[in-house]
């Protein structure tokens, strides 16, 4: 299978992410598939900073800063404009954090994808508040030092992806800026759905990850290849597909992916083992899924 | 064409005269009337628009900056909790600089649980940047929705209709629906100035550092200076196209008046009714101030009614707690350098929905015409002690 990856660069050097960021790189690839008859809706999230200071930009498309709780609500709103003005070509995209959905938005994204709305929401999550200073969010992992869960992080990371396959929507899918072809096959796919679709990307993150920029693309790769971030699609909330890397994929042993993180650098083997346990039984459910589904 | 309805509808139709074409709505007590008649309205054709059914009122306004910016004229209406929601988004639309009207159906502020009437909501939004225009009745509740997209999109500020919950929400009266084919041509289709286009690829809102901020603030209050005179014209084509008037505020039968009373919404109706029985009696030293345009507020047209007068009785449907009654403060502060002011009489009447009679009308003019000067900061009435 021969995947490419577009030439269509929109998004323009000189924005304000970190070096390594997760998001930057996702954001440029996701542009890339969809291409510039896009609007785009940011809610208060890194990319709010990333994107530059009025009167910057560092996207090609239209850009609308919203507040932090209303990624699925203006999203619907802009729609619904596009749509009674006779704009239905133009694809509307939802971008928000891992806070911005799993905690203070999931109200609006749960209504919106109830009403399935036509856009895609993507949700880059770096696994804590990150634009505000590394604080934990229901994204965070079981385990993850932040600011405040200055030991440990006592409680699960949030099943979004259960959530919203409760939902039934058209399509929802993990992605991966370490996988950029299956990444712009996905954004391309849910651009040729009608209705909600639901972007999940698992974005590393060095100051809040503790770990070294030039190792962001192999840790996206490592929490594929152990089953800690799973590449996967589902279609219509019940028709699951796991997209493997391989075909004779086997999860690895987490044990690397989390030392080389220093968020983890305080787990004693006993709590890499529990969490090793719970990373196999959530892939195990997973597979369970596609059987069944 | 006459209609007999009520405060809520008469804001439905005047959405729908103002074809509004995306309209976010959440239910809320008193208000669900207004949302009610706009989703039949959507549903069976009368109004080619969208009906957004979100799922709170925080989103309600997302969604309709949202729809705003992307260049859909946006409506929508609320009362009490759901404005209160609303409040981060509420300065959105204004910073926003996005011509969004809403009514917003007065409702007390809880605890205790109450769906009836005061200020209190609308008042806790003063200071967002929103326009206010106060109603007294069902005809004038439709004519302000116009008016205010007239007004919203000429100054790019966003614009609130309020009115009393029941006493004008769910009260029916006759009123004149205006021609569509003359509210058309009062109000030709939204074109925005500033709105999301793949032409010109822009970002809306962003980090904006002290470099800037403070002259986008700036451009907000002088808007709303320019909102006065806007609202005045956009009330005289109003008149010439649809044959009513209102003005920003109103001083009615005050040419002989010593004593004027201020009032806003429906205590004004309550208040002509008074007057014009004293007047008829020979009676004509008491005037009215309706105070329709809250903000902006017309401090140099109020002080041109008031001077006039030896005492000003305010009568206010509110509380700023700690101060008092919220259209006293304004008025005196529109006093604030003049050399000559009248005595101000601050009456507070009417909060939780308590009715405001026309003897309670007749109190506060006795009590001002029998008292020098106010014997207490606030003269509560109605209240039982």
């Amino acid at each position: 299978m021969r995947n490419e990856i577009p030439l269509e660069e929109n998004l323009n050097s000189g924005h304000l992410a970190c070096p390594g960021c997760g998001g930057s790189l996702s954001m440029r690839l996701a542009l890339k598939a969809l291409g510039r008859k896009t609007y785009l809706v940011l809610t208060a999230c890194c990319w709010s900073i990333i994107d530059g200071p009025f009167p910057y930009s560092a996207v090609k498309i239209p850009l609308m800063h919203t507040a932090f709780e209303t990624a699925g609500s203006a999203a619907s709103g802009i729609r619904a404009a596009l749509d009674i003005l006779g704009k239905k070509d133009i694809t509307v995209m939802a971008w928000a954090g891992d806070g911005g959905t799993f905690d203070i938005g999931i109200q609006a994204l749960s209504g919106a994808a109830e009403r399935n709305e036509d856009f895609i929401y993507s949700c880059y999550d770096n696994e804590a508040y990150m634009n505000t200073g590394i604080q934990r969010s229901s994204g965070t992992p079981w385990g993850a030092w932040t600011t405040t869960t200055p030991e440990s992080k006592g409680e699960q990371k949030k099943k979004i992806m259960e959530i919203m396959a409760a939902h039934r929507i058209p399509y929802a899918a993990t992605l991966s800026p370490a996988y950029p072809e299956d990444f712009i096959r996905k954004y391309k796919k849910a651009k040729s759905i009608k209705g909600t679709k639901f972007m999940h990307i698992l974005s590393p993150c060095p100051p809040g990850w503790k770990t070294s920029s030039e190792q962001s693309m192999k840790l996206s790769r490592m929490a594929v290849e152990s089953g800690v971030f799973p590449l996967y699609e589902i279609e219509n909330g019940t028709k699951y597909t796991l997209n493997n890397p391989t075909a004779d994929f086997k999860i690895k042993p987490i044990n690397e992916y989390i030392s080389m993180q220093g968020r983890f650098r305080h787990l004693n083997k006993e709590q890499i083992k529990f969490m090793q346990e719970n990373v196999t039984s959530e892939w195990q459910r997973l597979l369970r899924k596609l059987k069944y589904a | 064409m006459k209609e007999v309805t009520t405060g809520n509808h008469a804001v439905s139709y005047g959405a729908m005269l103002s074809r509004a074409q995306v309209i976010a709505a959440y239910p809320i007590t008193p208000q669900t009337q207004i949302v009610e008649l706009l989703s039949n309205f959507c549903a069976t054709g009368k109004l080619k628009a969208k009906f957004l059914k979100v799922e709170s009122e925080h989103s309600v306004m997302a969604a309709s900056i949202g729809a705003s910016l992307a260049g859909a004229r946006a409506f929508t209406a609320t009362s009490g909790q759901g404005l209160a929601l609303m409040h981060e988004m509420i300065h959105w639309a204004a910073n926003g600089r996005l011509p969004i009207v809403m009514a917003d159906v007065n409702r007390s502020m809880a605890p205790g649980w109450s769906i009836w009437t005061d200020q209190n909501d609308s008042l806790s939004q003063r200071d967002t940047g929103w326009i206010q225009l106060y109603c007294e009745s069902s005809q004038e509740v439709t004519d302000s929705i116009i008016q205010g997209f007239k007004i919203a999109e000429k100054v790019y500020l966003p614009v609130m209709v309020i009115l009393d919950a029941f006493v004008l929400s769910h009260t029916s009266e006759v009123i004149d629906l205006p021609d569509i084919k003359l509210v058309d041509k009062y109000l030709p289709p939204f074109k925005a100035r500033d709105m999301m286009d793949m032409k010109n690829p822009r970002a809306f809102g962003g980090l904006v550092t002290p470099d800037f901020n403070f002259e986008l603030k700036y451009k907000i209050q002088e808007a709303m200076n320019q909102t006065i005179p806007v609202a005045k014209w956009a009330d005289r084509e109003f008149k010439r196209i649809l044959g009513r008037s209102y003005g920003i505020i109103e001083a009615y039968k005050c040419e002989k008046a010593d004593t004027i009373l201020v009032t806003s919404g429906t205590i004004t109706s309550t208040s002509r009714y008074v007057i014009n029985q004293l007047h008829a009696q020979g009676k004509k030293n008491v005037g009215i101030l309706k105070i329709r345009m809250f903000r902006p507020f017309p401090a140099k047209e109020v002080v041109a009614v008031l001077s006039k007068a030896k005492k000003v009785a305010v009568i206010d449907r509110n509380i700023g707690y700690g101060v008092g009654g919220i259209f006293c403060q304004e008025v005196k502060a529109a006093f604030g350098n003049e050399k000559k002011h009248p005595e101000f009489f601050n009456f507070i009447t009417g909060i939780g929905g308590r009715d405001v009679t026309p003897k309670d009308i007749q109190g506060i003019i006795d009590y001002t015409e029998t008292h020098k000067k106010p014997k207490e900061d606030i003269i509560w009435v109605g209240l039982r002690k």
